[in-house]
């Protein structure tokens, strides 16, 4: 499990672009500060568009979701803007089920969400 | 120092040796949670449960049950352990998580799909665990649980 950290341009240059962060395998309660790390990091550098992406990601437990709700306000209190993309059904499900969906933007794949901002 | 390896004792049974019990103990470290699922999940691959059901409701039920035993049940606490049993039936799973805790009661865990817990960051364990398997309980105490995924 591990995660990828990339920025695409296309959202503007330097700190305008959006930075794409891939989980890969799962997000859960054993990896979940790394995340966060990742993610705070690139804040602290001063980007405020930010896209997760769970095209490669089997499962997501509670702490998994939580660290997701803990970035999302942070990067809201810093002006920025959270979306997700790339769920599986079963992941999508999860987010539903939790209620989770209404607090997010969730976009189909991560290239839409980053056309989206 | 090297942490412990996990360690599964697999009992099997009939000539083809098909598995159908999976005990581990885990240290009370939430970094083995992922470890520890891994195991178990690849262990079952003789359950009578879908490639999907395997690979999302049985792993997530786990690693929940896993780290709710570890943070809640043990406190953390490294001289303690959780262990984990499964149970491989013809027409179910059986996973019973047990820690050395004083137990809970799951009745007084909060909505967390509520306006005023949308956005805690903690809370949603129980919740998603009832509804990623077909059956949750506790014994009286609280600190065993039993998960029952029933074929499909």
């Amino acid at each position: 499990m591990s995660f990828s950290v990339k920025k695409d341009q296309r959202g503007g240059t330097g700190a305008g672009g959006v930075v794409v962060v891939g989980v890969d395998g799962q997000l859960i309660v054993g990896n979940r500060q790394e995340l966060k790390q990742k993610v705070l990091d690139a804040l602290e550098s001063g980007a405020k568009k930010f896209v997760i992406d769970f095209t490669r990601t089997g499962y997501i437990d509670s702490s998994g979701l939580g660290v997701l709700v803990s970035l999302s306000k942070k990067i809201r209190e810093q002006g920025g803007d959270l979306r997700l993309a790339g769920l599986n059904e079963d992941l999508q499900t999860l987010f539903e089920l939790t209620k989770l969906d209404t607090l997010f933007s969730i976009l189909k794949t991560p290239e839409e969400a980053v056309a989206a901002f | 120092m090297t942490p412990p390896q996990l360690r599964l004792d697999v009992r099997r049974t009939g000539r083809e040796g098909r598995i159908v019990e999976i005990a581990l103990a885990v240290p009370s470290d939430l970094g083995y949670v992922g470890e520890a699922v891994e195991l178990v999940a690849t262990q079952c691959r003789d359950a009578p449960l879908s490639p999907r059901r395997l690979r999302f409701n049985l792993r997530t039920a786990l690693a929940e049950a896993l780290a709710n035993a570890i943070a809640y049940g043990n406190r953390h606490d490294a001289a303690k352990l959780v262990r984990v049993r499964v149970e491989v039936l013809a027409d179910a799973v059986r996973i019973h998580v047990t820690d050395d805790g004083d137990g809970f009661d799951p009745a007084r865990v909060p909505d967390p799909t509520v306006p005023e817990n949308l956005e805690r960051e903690n809370g949603r364990g129980l919740f998603v665990l009832r509804h990623l398997v077909d059956s949750v309980s506790f014994n009286d105490k609280g600190n065993d649980l039993c998960l029952i995924l029933r074929a499909g």
